[in-house]
């Protein structure tokens, strides 16, 4: 939902949370709530430039309480120490915002986790159930219909079909089985039908759920590599604002006059970048969140930064390029061979044949030469299915064999069962145009003789050249990958406008093709599902995991796509591009606004006793208590301001570095200077008008 | 301004222009230990130094250790320097008989010479025997440039280098630097200065009958073989008290021009040989644009306000106005054959790069012409630069840049391949720290004591301007000063050469360990979708944080100092 | 770290024997035999006593030469006390006034009466009450010269257009046309004067 203004992410996503606004009545109150309890020095020490705030607000205050038990005019000095307050409750209900969005998600998959029971198999083959809780690694359950799976673990035993609705929000039920790519099952969801046996891989507390809700309540959330630098220097300009005011005053007794530690703490706190310092964690957890809301999980903050970093993808062909499905688009005969004769060859081999190729034979044998349907029990006829040894299936009628499977397969049943067949020339001829064009050439014979072929159709999907276009102007290369032959790849390739396309690719064609890639300097995202996806998985820099992998590959990935649509490559990337450049637009606004704040509290600051500094006075803000006021309190405004944007994230649109830097700098770079002149007049006009000073 | 003024300006603009890339060329060949046309007669010497000094020259230093042997060096330098001061009653070539340099401003000058600053706390032609300033001073004209271009090096293969351990040997770019880049340029210019009227004798002073009949008594010595390498090297210590304004130190506007060329010709050549060793030479022109624009800038600010003049000195019916007969503008301090433009253009290029050396007093400067100087070493020398130190600087800012700006492509910040990360920054921040630590730290103690009060020569703001000039120029290592400042005193011969020595050596290290981190780093292949670093944009950027970042920290210093006195002087306020 | 001793100290004595004394020396051979006027500092001779260098300027006081700029250099008395000596070209050394110095001013003002004395009319050059950079200036802008051209020409009883014409064939223009100020070589200007006087 946070990414429905996000040009990129076009297609509906299965999962959506449908949320009104940012500022939620219920997110809001709690955000106030956890504002003001962020306030403890032990939680604000891990933000350093709001630590300082609420140090040098506290220093302050005290300083306050003893003017005050002086008898002094204090009305000037209360304001400031109020608006420095509010700079870090500003700062701590960003944060506390970001975070609530996240918890409520949290909440609920918590109480899946608390209700959850376990079969446990002894080994006289009974079971005692026992809580969940108290699961090892190792152990056996028993999982029946209507039970919660009770944690992480692999069907040794038995196939089943599980909702998975609870991780995933896809409510269509899944087939989990022992062997193969399909054996993880995920603690906290639920078997629907049948029964298996799963071995548990995970210990409570580092479950899936376990992660899950950490990650989108964000509560032990790791700050990312980048994030933690950009810290320092912020650390770094802090000190550095804190020599340039702390010497401030042995000037100004050189000049033979004064500076008071209010105004002094005023200009340092709107010196150091409390904007960025304030915002830079929201913008973390809001981008993780940004994450969660389409169904990725993160494994790490660093595999989130990594994709915006990403300079090439690995797709997967089937599912992510085309449609899933090839579709019959022709029938090609051969010398002597009707139309009609090979179309009803290829219906009758392809009835039996629930796969959606085989479906869309007979559609185009309906469709193009009208030939119906035919109940199939009518026919008496044997059915051959496909098998991986023969490569090809069919359907033996009135002593007639009818077969159809790849065109070398059909080639040697038929000159092996005939041995006088006649095979044209032409055939090879057009089985090699069909794979030119990027199609699957389907042999079809008859008794010894081969009548034609069929051309199965890869079907590219719609716009997906557009967004190969928009990557390749940000700089990122695709790469197809495609179990295909190199002149099939050549040619989708082509259609679909990828940049690079690998052929007939084994796992370790892939794993090369990575570690290729990365030698070259550059950063590889990839998603994967099958346990041989794994090692490849953990080489990318970015290895998306779809949910219905299997075990291995989820553990080897760093993001796991609970939709399982591994189109979502490209919108990851696009949201680690979003929340760096949230980021950086924003520390660039906060410094810039440093400028505006020099020229309304040095002439304020120093005027005093050089009358003549009156003229940097530029904004001609009432008076110097007025001027160091506004500054104070603008710095404080914008944080909220600017909260928006933190948890929205800046405009995201694909376009090139350059294209983007000049937008930015020209928003927040020329606006960060000039935003605050304007903010901080209208802040003196009004506080002059309503007599606060 | 006048027309000849700017085309003057333009002119020297246009030379640095054309020597930076042949130099760079050559300098990234020297380094690379590829052919040049001086091996035949070089190589040899080289070879026997590495023998005599037992390196290795394929001895690969991890940063550490190059940095470790860098200090080493200094170390060595400063000690033989300051035993030299002190002995120099008892060591030969010394016709005036100058007994030793006391043990305070031996300690001074010794830290001044080695840290590449050669701040001027003592009067050379009073106090230096022409040993001293040979085997002394001129060495470490050579030595301490040749050390921070070595620095550099390191630095820029930090970046050029991918996954390596090392980042060169130190010993080897230090004797490479002086023999084949520092020596034959000074021995070609120091006779041309010579021809063009710079003393190279080792008389004794010369004692002349004015045509009045008055005794005059003209102080000579080997000038233009240390001359040469002073701004060369970016050192700036005048042979002379009165460095580059004195005839003999600065004969001519051509002798001039050339010594301007010579301060930025190192600084400028090393962008184009960054650009090359990272193997896109227009990652260095966007350093030099950058430098060149904040140059521009400052060149010009400087001599609009010099050339305005002092409304008070025209109030006295005094003409300043610039004329066919005469350049006009605040003549104080600055001699005829140098005029305004000259003088202001010097001023900047002296302070851009951190050399120091003078071709006017910038303590007679109107108040805004000497915001220039002191704003450029505040900065921290990186508008072309000490030799090294001016790139080292440069690509710290940007870094810093590249890691503010560089997010908004939407990619974790790199630059010419490399990714800036934690470790990075905080070495880099640490770097930059050190700058306003030390300038805005001294600055403050110094103006609220007595004893660093009672220095000060001139009275009100400008008094504040000669302590923060003081402390900018030797916390910079450029060496120039508000010479009213009397500087040889207990108090700032130590903190002035406590700053020399935190400004040179509190950036090295810092910097070095970024390098050694740089160094280690693989490589990023750099597309459409990296934060462009070679183009307009990025000067612009860069600039932009070097004011803002760097700048903006000493704007209420230098609104105590500068900017109040200027506005004092348009209100006839004096002090 | 230790195997680095060597070379620190190795190099830096090579280093001091190569640029501190092999090149200084060699320069010094050298400049002897291609340019022995300008090494030596470009003496002027005259009947075999050096009165100055060609490229320092001296102190002019008297009312038939042309005077040099005002200088800040020091020297000492014979009691070791600091004392003003213009033109001390052994102590080389400005002002270092500042703009808004009261001393400054003050000082200017008096300069500026004294030539106001001298030449009523004519506007002030601003290099004739400005102290040089060095102290010794040898030169004056055209304008500080044609400023003093009538006392020179009536304390010499010259024709003030000869003076003037003496003064053109001094002006050293800018090199090139370009580079540099204009500037007239008050010692040579004087020398000229001299040698112009005997005829």
């Amino acid at each position: 939902m946070s990414l429905a203004h996000n040009p990129m992410a076009s297609e509906p996503s299965s999962h959506r949370i449908k949320t009104s606004s940012l500022f939620r009545g219920d997110l809001v109150r709690q955000a106030i709530v956890d504002s003001l309890v962020k306030l403890s020095p032990r939680t604000l020490v891990k933000n350093p430039v709001m630590f300082v705030v609420e140090i040098v607000a506290a220093l302050t205050t005290i300083l306050l309480v003893r003017d005050l038990a002086a008898g002094a005019h204090v009305g000037f000095t209360v304001q400031i120490v109020f608006w420095l307050w509010f700079t870090v409750i500003f700062a701590n209900f960003a944060e506390a915002l970001a975070e609530g969005r996240g918890k409520a998600q949290a909440d609920a998959l918590r109480r899946t986790r608390s209700e959850a029971v376990a079969k446990l198999l002894q080994k006289n083959g009974s079971y005692e159930i026992v809580p969940a809780a108290e699961l090892k690694v190792g152990d056996v359950v028993l999982v029946e219909v209507n039970d919660l799976i009770p944690s992480d673990g692999e069907v040794i035993d038995g196939v089943a079909s599980v909702d998975e609705s609870a991780i995933t929000g896809e409510s269509a039920p899944v087939i989990r089985e022992s062997g193969g790519d399909r054996s993880a099952v995920t603690g906290g969801t639920r078997v629907l039908s049948d029964q298996i046996k799963v071995r548990i891989t995970a210990a409570q507390g580092s479950t899936f759920l376990d992660r899950m809700i950490h990650l989108v309540e964000g509560a032990e959330r790791q700050k990312t590599p980048n994030e933690i630098a950009l810290n320092i220097l912020l650390v770094g300009l802090t000190i550095i604002f804190l020599f340039a005011t702390v010497t401030i005053p042995s000037f100004v007794s050189y000049a033979g006059g004064a500076v008071s530690v209010t105004v002094l703490v005023a200009l340092f706190v709107t010196l150091i970048p409390t904007t960025i310092g304030a915002l830079l964690s929201a913008i973390g957890i809001a981008g993780m969140d940004r994450l969660v809301k389409f169904n990725v999980l993160a494994m790490s903050g660093r595999a989130v930064e990594a994709a915006g970093d990403v300079d090439t993808l690995l797709l997967d062909k089937t599912g992510t390029i085309t449609l899933g499905n090839r579709v019959a688009s022709e029938f090609v005969t051969m010398p002597g061979v009707s139309d009609h004769e090979l179309a009803d060859a290829a219906q009758l081999s392809s009835l039996s044949d629930e796969t959606p190729e085989g479906r869309s034979i007979v559609v185009l044998a309906k469709e193009k030469y009208g030939l119906r349907g035919r109940e199939l029990a009518n026919l008496h006829a044997k059915f051959i299915p496909f098998s991986a040894q023969t490569r090809m299936s069919g359907i033996d009628i009135d002593d007639h064999q009818i077969r159809k499977g790849a065109a070398d397969s059909i080639l040697k049943f038929v000159t092996s069962n005939v041995p006088n067949a006649i095979v044209p020339r032409e055939f090879q001829q057009i089985v090699d145009k069909i794979a030119r064009a990027g199609g699957t050439p389907l042999a079809v014979s008859k008794d010894g003789a081969i009548l034609g072929v069929i051309h199965l159709k890869d079907i590219v999907k719609g716009g997906i050249r557009e967004r190969f276009a928009a990557l390749r102007r940000m700089g990122i290369r695709t790469i197809m990958i495609t179990g295909d032959n190199p002149l099939t790849a050549a040619a989708i390739a082509a259609e679909s406008g990828v940049d690079d396309f690998l052929a007939q690719a084994t796992p370790e064609d892939k794993l090369r093709l990575i570690r290729e890639e990365q030698a070259k300097g550059k950063l590889v995202a990839m998603c994967g599902d099958g346990t041989n996806d794994a090692p490849a998985l953990a080489q990318a820099d970015v290895g998306v995991a779809m949910q219905t992998g299997t075990q291995a590959a989820r553990e080897a990935g760093n993001m796991i796509d609970l939709d399982s649509d591994p189109t979502k490559l490209i919108e990851i990337v696009a949201i680690g591009k979003q929340l760096l450049m949230t980021r950086g637009t924003l520390t660039t606004f906060s410094i810039a606004n440093d400028v505006a704040k020099y020229f309304a509290i040095i002439p304020a600051m120093f005027a005093v006793f050089y009358p003549q500094l009156g003229v940097l006075n530029i904004m001609h803000l009432a008076t110097p208590q007025s001027a160091i006021l506004s500054a104070i309190i603008f710095n404080a405004l914008i944080i909220i301001a600017l909260i928006p944007l933190a948890l929205r994230g800046v405009q995201y649109t694909p376009r090139s570095a350059a294209s983007f830097l000049i937008r930015n700098l020209v928003i927040y770079g020329a606006g960060g200077v000039i935003v605050p002149f304007v903010g901080i007049k209208l802040i003196d006009v009004i506080i002059t008008t309503i007599g606060l000073v | 301004m006048t027309a000849n003024g700017l085309i003057q300006i333009a002119l020297f603009s246009a030379i640095v222009l054309l020597v930076t890339r042949p130099l760079g060329g050559y300098m990234t060949r020297v380094f690379n230990g590829d052919y040049v046309f001086l091996t035949p007669i070089l190589r040899p010497i080289e070879m026997l130094f590495y023998k005599l000094a037992g390196v290795d020259e394929k001895d690969d230093q991890h940063w550490l250790r190059y940095g470790g042997a860098m200090l080493m060096f200094s170390v060595a330098g400063f000690a033989l320097l300051y035993a030299i001061l002190r002995l120099q009653g008892y060591l030969p070539f010394n016709p005036q008989g100058f007994g030793a340099v006391e043990p305070m401003l031996a300690f001074n000058t010794a830290i001044s010479f080695v840290t590449n600053t050669n701040w001027q706390n003592y009067g050379g032609e009073t106090t230096l025997s022409y040993f001293t300033q040979m085997a002394g001073l001129t060495v470490h004209n050579f030595v301490s440039a040749a050390t921070g271009i070595a620095l550099a090096m390191a630095f820029i293969r930090g970046f050029s280098r991918a996954s390596a351990k090392g980042l060169g040997n130190f010993w080897v770019d230090l004797t490479r630097c002086s023999l084949y880049v520092l020596l034959p340029v000074s021995i070609v210019v120091g006779l041309f200065f010579i021809w063009q009227g710079m003393p190279q004798t080792l008389g004794a002073y010369v004692n002349a009958t004015t045509i009045e009949g008055a005794h005059q008594t003209i102080a000579v010595g080997p000038v233009a073989s240390q001359e040469v390498i002073k701004m060369f090297g970016t050192n700036g210590g005048g042979f002379f008290n009165a460095n580059s304004t004195h005839p003999f130190e600065n004969p001519n506007a051509i002798t001039n021009l050339v010594q301007m060329v010579l301060i930025f010709a190192i600084g400028a050549a090393l962008t184009n040989v960054f650009g090359r060793m990272v193997k896109n030479e227009w990652q260095g022109w966007a350093l030099f644009g950058t430098m060149s624009v904040l140059f521009l800038v400052g060149a010009l600010i400087a001599y609009h306000f010099e050339a305005a003049g002092n409304p008070n000195i025209t109030a006295l019916g005094v003409d300043q106005a610039a004329s066919a007969l005469q350049a006009g503008g605040n003549m104080e301090g600055k001699d005829v054959r140098f005029g305004i433009a000259n003088s202001a253009l010097f001023a900047t290029v002296t302070t851009d790069a951190s050399c120091g050396a003078v071709n006017a007093w910038h303590d007679s400067f109107t108040p805004l012409a000497g915001l220039v100087p002191l704003v450029n070493m505040e900065l921290g020398e990186i508008i072309f630069g000490g030799v090294g130190s001016g790139l080292y600087g440069m690509l710290l800012f940007a870094i810093v840049a590249v890691f503010i700006a560089g997010l908004m492509v939407g990619r974790t910040p790199e630059y010419v391949g490399k990714k800036i990360e934690g470790y990075d920054v905080k070495m880099t921040a640490l770097a930059i720290i050190i700058l306003p630590f030390s300038i805005l730290g001294f600055t403050a103690l110094a103006s609220s004591l007595p004893f660093g009060v009672s220095s000060i020569a001139n009275a009100g703001p400008h008094g504040f301007s000669e302590i923060l000039y003081g402390f900018s120029s030797t916390t910079a290592n450029n060496g120039s000063a508000f010479g009213g400042l009397t500087g040889n005193t207990p108090f700032y011969n130590i903190t002035l050469g406590l700053a020399m020595a935190i400004g040179r050596f509190g950036m090295i290290v810092p910097m070095l360990a970024v390098a050694g981190s740089l160094g280690r780093k693989k490589l990023v292949a750099s597309s459409v979708g990296t934060f462009p670093t070679d183009s307009g944009l990025f000067v612009a950027i860069l600039t932009a944080v070097i004011l803002i970042v760097g700048g903006l920290t000493f704007f209420p210093a230098l609104s105590l100092g500068p900017i109040v006195e200027h506005f004092s002087m348009i209100h006839g306020t004096l002090y | 770290m230790l195997k680095d001793i060597r070379p620190a100290i190795v190099l830096l004595a090579l280093f001091t024997l190569l640029l501190g004394l092999a090149y200084p020396l060699g320069m010094t051979r050298v400049a002897g035999a291609l340019f022995p006027h300008q090494a030596e500092g470009s003496l002027i001779e005259k009947n075999g006593i050096v009165i100055g260098s060609e490229i320092i300027g001296q102190t002019f006081t008297g009312e038939k030469y042309f005077h040099g700029r005002p200088s800040a250099t020091t020297g000492t008395d014979d009691k070791g006390n600091s004392i003003a000596l213009p033109n001390n070209a052994a102590n080389s050394m400005g002002s270092n006034l500042g703009p808004t110095n009261k001393a400054l001013i003050e000082r200017i003002k008096n300069e500026v009466e004294k030539l106001k004395a001298e030449n009523p009319n004519a506007a002030i050059p601003v290099d004739m009450v400005t102290t040089s950079a060095s102290g010794f200036d040898p030169d004056i802008t055209p304008a500080a010269a044609l400023f003093q051209m009538p006392r020179v020409a009536k304390a010499r009883n010259l024709d003030p257009a000869k003076v003037e014409a003496l003064i053109n064939q001094f002006t050293k223009p800018r090199t090139l046309g370009i580079i540099g100020e204009p500037a007239v070589n008050v010692l040579k200007l004087n020398m000229a004067l001299d040698s112009e006087a005997v005829k």
